[in-house]
């Protein structure tokens, strides 16, 4: 094994690349369970958003076209896990489940075609100076734009919920949706609206996978990244911030046992694949002794009674 | 608009009837699905609902039924003593695998002794193994309160790197001339988990099966455990008061979806399957998780929801070669039964009227 | 005379299978105390939700002075100035006072602003306020003012109090009316909805009196006696229970020296508790709800375990034991919320009396269960309590609260405990339910049954319980004798008025 082998500044680079699609579904769940909400259709979403964004950034060359199309695939798929939970007031866990068996379906179906095509792929910015700064150029500024993207939400995403009346009412909404609702707000339009922000987060996240991170299309392909992603809300204890800070851990995680596995260590590779599942089960069993800061009002059916 | 109306209680009628509204709504859709990938909707319907049981060729798919069938009915069985009580185990899938990886370890560890306790050690391996893997949810929750979806479903993954490094590695044939996977179980005698009866698809597995559907059904109509499984889905503060220990329930109900899922792995691996490979599993564990729903957590109705299910695999496997049928469109129209089904479950508890003077 | 503030003109409400209201009319003059008067279930809460705006009349009108009224949201209401205190707090307890009053105005200033003018009006109106302080963390009394200030930032025309004083201290009452006086010296209107008669006599200028949806009577408060007030509300003449003279037995339940933290977030730990009920007692423990009420009932049912020897059944050490094993030595229990503690909404009446009875009743075998022997038993409850209802195979949601209350009261009575501890036994349920089981819970003791009564009515306190304790904070003061007690002493004893000591900050 050579473990020089592993260019410490490649591994930051790239562990920023690993942590995005984590950090941007991440973030959108923050969001959704915000609201009360509990939407388990993650993972479904984003290998949706996976497919939509690779098949149109295929099909027009634009990946920027790409993403939008992943945002609006996510959001699109989301909208059903809204229909079901908001108006038919369906079990929200079984719900979640059934968008993520469908996710799974529907993008095996779309990706037929697409199976071993390389799409276009995503510009970096390059930014003259800044970006050829040894070490720093490559790690802050030599990234793609949906990069940066995930970071600006996450700063967008802290300052709505603690600044803003929108952020306020959607705090209002996820605490106690009967009091909300006898205070006038409509509880169902806030919810629906904050599980298309998820869905469309969950969509950007995967487009990243397929575009950026892989880049290439398969099946399933994933893996678990947006239980995972549910994961760290958890772990972030709501807090937008701590979705970054633990993205960025589970992304490291990745990238280290992936170098790692390059690098040919004498653990076999099926146990540094492992690793990852098992540091998130690992910070699920630290963190969950303390609940308190989850929404009160979540995973809760509301319907307006007289 | 529609307004909902709370009904005072739920409706027995509606209950029975949203499964089977439910799967004319995604016959209906899942046609169109079909009419767009430009399949005959009604043919593709027929092959997969009507040719498994009275086509000419149904003498070979009436068997494949109770084959495929009898995993989903075990899991799901299992799956829905949790669900009732509000206890979400997903990984169904890793404690399958894991089942199959122990039992097909013990088959595969007295190999090439001949004797009749073979077969019952790798069942008690299986479901000991299927228990294990649960366990570790079951007790992170107790103990720590940790969310079992998560743990359970990670868990998933966990086990299918474990069974990768087992077909590649400790479990591989070693007269295999090198090729990924174990001795087949079924030219192990003692191991081979073969037809009770030829030719009719009945193998351990189903028996397996038709008995824990009956467990089951006691279990939640006669008996205070399942009273109390009961009472604490539909009201876990009634159930504390009523005496109900959350930590048992859970422990009980993780560690019983367990090991039944684990039985169900080791049923396959050592009969249809007879092979540890990497690919063995095929998603049993996420499809119990439908059937359990569409039976309504009901044993009975778990029972008929696995053999629909086990249909539309057969029907779709036929109407994969005969029709080009793409594989993800039976799992697109599986996910599609599963949205009709939750959607319409509205019926059971409301009442839907139109209404236009009125503010929701 | 003037326009009235607010005309309501025959409005009518129907849900299906009753009528909630039907055709009522009132006035409610400019800067008058307007009482809305009614049993539960008498269409009070539907009115006041067609003024707010959260409910639309099926037919009639309102004019709100003189003008056509009809919002169509709480936020059109609002902004005609009709402002509303709820009974049930709507409050976020995670977010603090400042953030909540945000959420109840149309355009809140920023929140450091707000914090300012939430510091004024409560100075003003002597409702000490912190606005940065957690909801969650706030005595229910302070919760309401924080409902109130609410309204009062918005500069209503009419408030809408929904039984504002069922939350609080008689010390918290008198602050409340000085309050409302003062409001109503600035001429602000207030539709008081209660059924504390004397609380009405003593407040209100006029008032409306409802009964099963209907407009049945007018009159004005302080020139009507409470008791025909009662009977206008009621319908028929009231009993009160009997109560024969007693003799206690032995020691029952003894609670000594318990101390526990509560399981829930926003709840109260108990602090150093002792309680002692003989056989034949009746003891009744007053004091607002959340001063640990709930923690109380969960240490005697076990749902909560102490140290063994903390919770002494007839000398028997029982704080390590179960509700099932507790059940088994004769401790029964009934706790304060219907649907979802004390019984499973969704099951049926069948079901739900096995939820406590198969110990006692014999309901089970070796686990198994006997379910002829449960049909019989819920059949039991329903005949001997007047519960009405089709029968034990309907839901217990089917049932309206005063019938579920009968069945779930009815459901420990008939088990024939040796100590029988009630949360809130009558609370929400309509007055001939009510009589009903306090006459049960009586009858029991005269049989030589210990009851403790958990309640916030005072009222009925006084008159079932043999001896009177109050819980504040999560103390429990020591017994006193319920024949020589004054209201002043026994306010004194719930705390008196709650968080009064950051007044005038």
């Amino acid at each position: 094994m050579d473990l020089s082998a592993i260019n410490p500044v490649l591994l930051v680079a790239s562990l920023m690349v690993a942590a995005t699609p984590i950090l941007l579904a991440g973030i959108g769940e923050l969001v959704v369970e915000k609201s009360g909400v509990l939407n388990l259709g993650v993972e479904g979403m984003m290998i949706t958003g996976a497919i939509c964004g690779f098949a149109v950034t295929v099909e027009t060359g634009s990946p920027a076209l790409g993403f939008v199309a992943a945002a609006v695939g996510g959001a699109l798929l989301s909208l059903l896990f809204a229909v079901l939970t908001q108006v038919a007031l369906a079990n929200q866990v079984a719900s979640g489940l059934a968008l993520t068996l469908f996710g799974l379906g529907l993008s095996a179906l779309m990706g037929q075609g697409y199976v071993g095509i390389k799409p276009p792929s995503t510009p970096k910015l390059d930014i003259p100076v800044l970006s050829d700064l040894p070490v720093v150029g490559r790690i802050l500024f030599g990234h793609d734009l949906v990069l940066y993207l995930g970071i600006a939400l996450v700063a967008a995403v802290w300052a709505t919920l603690k600044y803003t009346r929108a952020g306020l009412i959607l705090r209002a909404v996820g605490e106690n949706h009967d009091a909300a609702h006898a205070l006038g707000y409509k509880v169902i339009r806030i919810r629906t609206l904050a599980i298309l922000f998820g869905g469309a987060c969950a969509g950007l996240g995967g487009a990243y996978i397929s575009l950026v991170r892989v880049p290439q299309w398969t099946e399933g392909m994933t893996a678990g990244v947006g239980w995972i992603a549910l994961a760290l809300v958890v772990f972030a204890s709501w807090k937008p911030w701590r979705v970054l800070l633990g993205a960025y851990l589970f992304g490291g995680v990745t990238v280290v046992q992936l170098n790692l596995q390059a690098a040919g260590v004498a653990i076999p590779v099926e146990y540094l694949a492992m690793s990852p599942y098992l540091v998130t089960i690992l910070v699920l069993v630290i963190l969950s002794a303390d609940k308190s800061r989850a929404p009160a009002s979540l995973g809760r059916s509301f319907h307006a009674a007289h | 608009m529609i307004v909902l109306d709370k009904r005072p209680q739920p409706s027995r009628a509606w209950s029975m009837a949203t499964p089977v509204v439910a799967v004319l709504a995604t016959m209906l859709f899942g046609g169109l699905l079909f009419a767009a990938l430009g399949k005959n909707p009604v043919e593709a319907i027929r092959t997969i609902f009507w040719d498994p049981l009275f086509g000419e060729f149904a003498f070979y798919y009436r068997p494949q039924l109770l084959v495929k069938g009898a995993p989903l009915v075990l899991i799901a069985i299992g799956l829905s003593l949790g669900f009732r009580a509000g206890i979400w185990n997903i990984g169904a899938e890793g404690q399958y695998i894991i089942g199959a990886l122990m039992g097909a370890g013990v088959g595969l560890a007295l190999y090439p002794l001949e004797a009749w306790y073979v077969f019952p050690l790798m069942v008690i391996g299986g479901a000991l193994g299927g228990w294990v893997w649960a366990m570790i949810p079951a007790v992170l929750k107790v103990r720590f309160g940790t969310n079992e979806i998560l743990v359970s479903l990670m868990l998933v993954y966990v086990a299918e790197q474990l069974l990768a490094s087992m077909s590649l590695g400790l479990m591989k044939n070693p007269e295999g001339f090198g090729f990924p996977g174990s001795r087949n179980l079924q030219q192990y005698e003692s191991a081979y988990n073969a037809e009770l009866i030829a030719g009719s698809g009945m193998h351990w597995g189903v028996v397996a099966a038709l008995i824990a559907v009956i467990f089951a059904y006691v279990l939640l109509n006669r008996h205070m455990l399942g009273f109390h499984i009961r009472l604490t889905g539909e009201a876990p503060r009634a159930a504390k008061f009523a005496g109900v220990r959350p930590a048992r329930l859970i422990l009980f109900c993780l560690g019983a979806s367990g090991a039944l899922a684990g039985l169900a792995g080791l049923f396959e691996v050592s009969g249809p399957a007879g092979v540890v490979s990497i690919d063995f599993n095929v998603g049993y564990g996420f499809t119990a998780i439908i059937v359990a729903f569409l039976g309504r957590l009901h044993p009975v109705g778990i029972l008929l929801a696995g053999g629909l299910m086990a249909l539309t695999y057969i029907g779709g496997e036929i109407a994969q070669s005969n029709l080009g049928l793409p594989a993800a469109a039976i799992q697109v129209f599986q996910g599609m039964l599963l949205f009709f089904l939750l959607a319409l479950d509205l019926l059971t508890n409301y009442r839907v009227r139109a209404a236009w003077s009125e503010v929701a | 005379m003037n326009t009235p503030l607010l005309s309501l003109q025959g409005l009518t409400k129907a849900y299906p299978g009753v009528v909630a209201n039907d055709s009522v009319s009132f006035d409610i003059g400019e800067g008058e105390v307007h009482a809305l008067l009614g049993e539960n279930g008498a269409g009070k809460s539907t009115l006041v939700k067609m003024i707010y705006g959260l409910v639309k009349p099926d037919s009639g009108k309102m004019l709100l002075r003189g003008a056509a009224f009809a919002p169509s949201e709480p936020r059109a209401a609002r902004a005609d100035g009709i402002a509303m205190v709820f009974q049930h707090f709507s409050l976020f307890d995670a977010l603090n006072v400042a953030e909540n009053i945000a959420l109840g105005m149309e355009k809140p200033p920023a929140l450091r602003d707000l914090a300012a003018r939430i510091r004024e009006v409560s100075e003003t109106y002597g409702l000490p306020l912190d606005p940065f302080r957690t909801v969650g963390d706030l005595s229910a009394g302070e919760r309401q003012r924080v409902e109130i200030i609410r309204c009062l930032l918005q500069d209503p025309k009419l408030l809408i109090m929904d039984e504002p004083t069922s939350v609080l201290t008689p010390q918290e009452v008198e602050i409340l009316f000085e309050t409302l006086k003062k409001l109503r010296s600035e001429g602000t209107s207030i539709l008081y909805i209660s059924h504390k008669l004397e609380e009405i006599r003593a407040l209100c200028d006029a008032a409306t009196i409802l009964r099963l949806g209907k407009n049945v009577g007018e009159c004005v408060p302080s020139e009507t006696s409470a008791r025909d007030m009662a009977e206008l509300m009621v319908g028929t003449v009231l009993q009160t229970p009997e109560r024969a003279g007693r003799a206690f037995g032995e020691m029952a339940l003894d609670i000594s020296g318990l101390s526990v933290p509560s399981p829930s977030a926003f709840g109260t730990a108990l602090k150093n508790v002792h309680l002692a009920v003989r056989k034949g007692e009746v003891l009744g423990i007053g004091g607002v709800a959340g001063n640990g009420q709930d923690e109380l009932l969960g240490v005697l049912s076990g749902e909560i375990l102490t140290a063994a020897d903390a919770v002494k059944l007839m000398d028997r050490p029982i704080g390590r034991l179960g509700p099932t094993a507790r059940r088994r030595l004769g401790l029964l229990t009934a706790p304060e919320e219907r649907l979802g503690h004390a019984a499973a909404p969704n099951m049926s009446l069948t079901e739900n009396a096995l939820l406590t009875g198969s110990v006692r009743e014999g309901l089970e075998r070796n686990g198994f269960l006997r379910w002829s022997e449960t049909q019989s038993f819920a059949e039991r409850i329903i005949a001997e309590f007047d519960v009405r209802t089709p029968g034990p195979e309907n839901a217990a949601r089917s049932l309206s609260g005063g019938n579920l209350q009968k069945f779930v009261i009815g459901r420990e009575v008939l088990q024939r405990p040796e100590v029988l501890v009630v949360n809130q036994p009558t609370w929400g349920v309509d007055a001939s339910a009510a009589a009903a089981i306090r006459q049960a819970l009586l009858d029991l003791a005269a049989k030589g049954t210990a009851v403790v009564c958990i309640s916030q009515d005072l009222d009925e306190l006084m008159e079932i319980a043999d001896s009177f304790a109050a819980l504040n904070e999560g103390r429990l003061s020591a017994p006193r004798e319920t024949a020589d007690l004054s209201v002043e002493e026994i306010g004194l004893m719930m705390g008196g008025a709650h968080g009064m000591e950051v007044a005038h900050v």
